[in-house]
């Protein structure tokens, strides 16, 4: 039998694929709407019968971030798994399909006054398209990102095998964790089908005192007094839309927020002000096609900024740098017109150069023109090719679009 | 000469005399964990000093085709470092140096031997700490605590040791010294290496984050003529949006028992208490108390103790933290559960075990994680009376079915170990168990980290199926041709 034959018959709904379907300019075949986690297994099955190459998409707004797939013939539209599974509000936990996107589970759990602490900054992002990217928003500097707060995990292996870890108890160590081991995974592991969160109830009030910066020392000062102080604030974010000048921006959550705010403006100094809204800024990216993570270590924040201002500066570069200063886990976004090739220099050598500082410059979406290694280096390469090697052992799940070209 | 004799000639090679015991009256120092009713003396234990004699004895192992299993501390409640008679048992508690304390970044690098409290004492003159608290943690270590993915009364807000821990250094079960961390683009192997109960390798390097220590505390003792009121009372503080730092509660037998063994003078007529720890700013704790003080009575507590020092918390904590050794007042010996349910099914689960109670004239005594569903339930019996052991054995077991039922675990945060591997096909299906058998494989092709714990049955990981890419090793090598 043909793949279209198999694919026909195996009981999901699977259209032939559109210029819209293009996975960082990389055509599938075919397209499948699976809405039951059975029909991704049933789907995968064939596809795992001749070879096909998968990749799992949700909502599509990340679908560009990494490296373009080696090949790609049939994509895992979740689209259709889209069902709230359960909220159960006493026990602080939700269980959902993969496709349900953030805006729609916050929806959900924020009518009994709960939410999911993880906020993505993408609007319409799937639960899915969450944790297979790992990208998280400002939160997680008290909260951790959503690695942290999942507690079960629904997967489909390469060959169609279904397999959960977890459940949907908050607390729980029976067998191996392989909600970690997918989280931000870029779906090169096999296709997450659902998953179980922990939840927390809505901030009762919130407050954000903002502050301009003017140069990247005071902000690493500032990030490190706040992060050390009793205040416990929920989120410390910057904003530096051109190297030198900046805002910091800071989330207070709580019955007392109004009070507790008023100290964290005092820390600030003079010019900070405090709002009952975010800044227009707060959660989002700092751009979308060109863009790039910065990690690192927080008390190595100004020296960071720095070296990406020196090579911006030698290359013409205007890199936009937006992220948690708290953890420090930014992002750094510049404009698409930017020559690819400088861009390729500019991510090598603030590549090298943090890294003695604890620093990793990661490519999220390059355009690509752009010739550099897109992850580089990472340590335990060797035990994730081993990983990868049990799980998808073809390589034929997303190949290509994570480190070590797995 | 058997295989383990040969390894262990050679051991001197790597370690001086000291630290390699082969005499059999010592080597029974080390036949057992905190589950010491599964025993079994170690073929040659090491007292390990660095990360390269540890990759350096584990290489031999794999050279020989020997088991080897990790221990820290030995306070581990699952058997999960129960030694092998025919392995090599590698001991971390040399290892005991905090080798970096950096407060800027809120970090600790530590060795695996160094125990959980000395890393908070290290650092608490700088308002910091380490958040994961499990009950033994003056004396467990933070590798077993690695191994385990240990959590503590705290764990409700702060999470586990998964949640803390941002880089390990690792001797992989291939004797590889690895780096893992959360800086590093990849897969999370460091969550998966978490909680994998030293079936991935050891941990010999561990950075842990620092937490700021909060402004203010305050601990409430609430009791209650019986635990239905308890648990209402932990339902609305949930639901009023409030998340302590710890919600605990005491059974009548629980209490009896720890007045038994530590006098805590809880409150006389108590058929249950609650526990509840509120932290962070003083507003907002302020607050918090006012509410869940105002539940507590609304839910029928008949008094309530508020401690504000440290003193009077520890005077609070004493009872709780007791009742696992406490129990042995009441009863000659006992078997310490450790289930979790949804936290809303904590009433029927608990109707259930009072059912396993009167079914099998076996005694449970109730201390539990309220906050998060996670049950302790200590079972009694008389092992001079024939028969009781195997009926509290029943019982504890028909518990963890109990826990399953409601959608619960087997274990909340003392692993499966040895003690509860026949447990987790009732927990998942043999696809889940052998998909996770692929992280081990993964890590341990020849399954010699730990074996015969987590899973029910070791199976052999065979070569990688699927597509050969590249030339034959045994070809490459010269030990074979291909036509």
């Amino acid at each position: 039998m043909s793949a279209d034959a198999d694919l026909a018959a195996c009981g999901t709904t699977v259209r032939p694929a559109g210029d819209g379907d293009a996975v960082a300019g990389v055509l599938p075949r075919w397209v499948a709407l699976p809405e039951t986690t059975e029909d991704v297994s049933a789907v995968l099955r064939v596809a795992a019968a001749h070879d096909l190459a998968v990749v799992p998409t949700g909502a599509g707004t990340m679908l560009d971030w990494g490296p373009p797939p080696g090949r790609c013939d049939l994509l895992v539209d979740t689209c259709c798994l889209n069902e709230v599974l359960e909220h159960a509000a006493g026990d602080l936990v939700t269980r959902v399909q993969a496709g349900v996107t953030l805006g729609a589970l916050g929806e959900t759990l924020a009518s009994q006054g709960q939410r999911l602490v993880a906020e993505p900054p993408l609007a319409g992002s799937t639960v899915g398209g969450m944790l297979a990217t790992g990208v998280a928003g400002p939160l997680r500097f008290r909260y951790g990102t959503s690695r942290d707060l999942l507690i079960g995990i629904t997967v489909v292996l390469a060959d169609g095998t279904i397999a959960k870890s977890g459940g949907k108890v908050v607390k729980n160590v029976a067998g191996y964790d392989l909600g970690k081991l997918f989280t931000g995974s870029y779906g090169t592991l096999g296709v997450i089908t659902e998953a179980a969160f922990r939840l927390h109830p809505l901030a009762a009030d919130s407050r954000w005192v903002t502050a301009p910066l003017p140069e990247a020392e005071r902000g690493q000062e500032l990030a490190a007094t706040l992060a050390a102080s009793v205040l416990e604030p929920a989120a410390i974010e910057l904003d530096r839309p051109v190297p030198g000048g900046g805002m910091l921006a800071v989330l207070v959550e709580g019955v007392a927020a109004a009070e507790r705010a008023k100290a964290v403006q005092d820390l600030m100094g003079v010019d900070a002000e405090i709002g009952e809204e975010p800044p227009s800024w707060w959660g989002r990216l700092p751009g979308e096609d060109l863009l790039l993570s910065l990690r690192g270590l927080p008390a190595a924040l100004a020296a960071t900024l720095r070296v990406v201002d020196a090579h911006a500066a030698r290359l013409a570069l205007t890199p936009h740098v937006r992220g948690s200063a708290g953890t420090d886990d930014l992002h750094v976004a510049l404009p698409t017109s930017s020559d690819p090739d400088r861009v390729a220099g500019f991510v090598s050598a603030v590549r090298d150069e943090i890294r003695p500082l604890g620093g990793r410059l990661t490519g999220v979406a390059l355009p690509p023109g752009v010739a550099v290694d897109f992850w580089g280096e990472t340590g335990a390469l060797g035990l994730m090719r081993r990983v990868k090697d049990r799980f998808d052992p073809d390589h034929r799940m997303s190949p290509g679009r994570f480190v070590g070209g797995l | 000469m058997s295989t383990l004799q040969r390894l262990t000639a050679r051991l001197s090679e790597i370690l001086d005399q000291d630290s390699v015991i082969t005499d059999p009256v010592r080597l029974r120092t080390y036949d057992c964990d905190g589950l010491t009713y599964h025993r079994a003396t170690p073929g040659v234990v090491v007292l390990a000093e660095s990360a390269e004699q540890i990759a350096a004895v584990v290489r031999l192992c794999d050279e020989y085709g020997v088991p080897f299993v990790a221990r820290g501390s030995g306070t581990g409640l699952s058997g999960g470092a129960l030694p092998r008679t025919d392995g090599v048992l590698i001991v971390t508690s040399r290892m005991r140096r905090i080798l970096e304390i950096d407060i800027p970044n809120r970090r600790a690098v530590v060795e695996p031997g160094v125990t959980n409290l000395a890393i908070t004492e290290a650092v608490r003159d700088q308002g910091h700490y380490y958040a994961p608290d499990p009950s033994s943690q003056q004396i467990c270590s933070i590798g077993g605590n690695v191994a385990e993915n240990s959590g503590g009364a705290h764990c409700l807000k702060y999470g586990f040791t998964v949640n803390h821990v941002v880089g390990v250094e690792l001797v992989t079960p291939q004797g590889e010294i690895v780096e893992l961390s959360d800086r590093d683009p990849g897969y999370d192997l460091l969550g998966a290496f978490i909680g994998s109960e030293g079936t991935l390798g050891i941990a010999t390097k561990i950075t842990v984050r620092l937490s700021r220590t909060p402004e203010a505390v305050t601990t409430v003792l609430a009791a209650f003529t019986g635990i239905e009121g308890g648990g209402r009372a932990v339902s609305a503080i949930i639901g009023a949006g409030i998340v302590p730092a710890a919600i605990e509660m005491m059974d009548a037998l629980a209490i009896e028992a720890a007045e038994a063994a530590v006098h805590c003078g809880y409150p006389e007529g108590a058929g249950a208490v609650l526990v509840v720890e509120l932290d962070g700013p003083h507003a907002e704790v302020d607050h918090q108390f006012a509410a869940v003080e105002r539940i507590c009575r609304e839910t029928g507590a008949f008094e309530i103790r508020v401690a504000a020092s440290a003193e009077e918390r520890a005077a609070i904590w004493k009872g709780r933290k007791s009742a696992f050794a406490a129990v042995g007042r009441i009863s000659p010996a006992y078997i310490v559960q450790d289930g979790v349910v949804p936290r809303t099914a904590l009433p029927e689960v608990l109707a259930g075990i009072d059912r396993l109670q009167e079914e099998f004239g076996i005694r449970v005594a109730n201390v539990f994680h309220a906050g998060d569903g996670n049950l302790h339930p200590l079972v009694l019996f008389d092992d001079a009376v024939p028969g009781q052991g195997e009926r509290a054995e029943t019982v504890s077991g028909r518990i963890l079915d109990l826990c399953i039922e409601h959608g619960g675990s087997i274990t909340g945060e003392h692993g499966v170990g040895v003690d509860k591997s026949r447990y987790m096909p009732r927990m998942f299906s043999e696809e889940d168990l052998d998909t996770m058998q692929l992280v081990r494989c993964a890590f341990d092709p020849k399954g010699l980290s730990n074996p015969g714990k987590v899973f029910p049955t070791p199976r052999l990981c065979g070569e990688v199926p699927g597509v050969r890419r590249g030339v034959h090793p045994l070809v490459e090598s010269g030990a074979a041709e291909q036509f």
